[in-house]
């Protein structure tokens, strides 16, 4: 079970490179934000795959619970600075 | 049990590969966001439910619970933000090529 949950790890490390790919090279501002939000979910499933790893759940749900809400007010306020800002961002 | 829990997580972990397919491939934005948004939270419970199952009925069951429950309301409340943010600031879906 081990070596499976080694594996998990490693593929969610490899999406997480290809929205890096999305943030560093993304056309537009909106498009670096998705992906950042694509790597935060990511990010948060990862802490629950280590945890279970180490066999201490009880403490890596809170990081990634914390993690989520931190997500949440980020993104939303980068969504709605860009939009008061108005203008096509480049 | 453990097979249940690495049959969901492999399933979430299908639709997190094509999620990240889509948002290397599609063209604009707006296709991008539809990708990521769908797949994403799709399969971030997946694989949440997955490892819930490997844990066992405990207390640990119910707050990864808490986790997913999260993951999959406000993923696509973030991905609507910012696609509205998107729309309204002059971006727009590009549309096919007619001849």
């Amino acid at each position: 079970m081990t070596t499976f949950f080694f594996f998990v790890l490693i593929t969610l490390t490899a999406l997480m490179l290809v929205y890096f790919y999305r943030v560093v090279r993304g056309p537009s501002v909106f498009d670096r934000v998705l992906g950042l939000n694509g790597i935060s979910t990511k990010a948060i499933v990862l802490l629950v795959v280590i945890g279970t790893l180490f066999e201490r759940v009880d403490m890596f749900v809170d990081i990634s619970t914390g993690y989520a809400l931190l997500n949440l007010v980020s993104a939303l306020a980068i969504a709605k600075f860009l939009e008061e800002k108005g203008a096509s961002q480049k | 049990m453990n097979w249940l829990a690495i049959f969901l997580i492999v399933v979430g972990l299908f639709f997190l590969v094509v999620g990240s397919i889509g948002m290397l491939r599609l063209p604009d934005i707006f296709s991008r966001a539809h990708a990521l948004s769908l797949t994403d939270s799709l399969g971030a419970v997946f694989v949440l439910a997955g490892l819930a199952v490997y844990e066992g009925f405990s207390f640990n069951f119910l707050r990864i619970l808490v986790v997913l429950l999260l993951v999959y309301l406000l993923n696509p409340v973030i991905a609507h933000a910012t696609i509205r943010a998107a729309y309204r600031s002059g971006l727009r879906p590009k549309k096919k090529e007619t001849k």
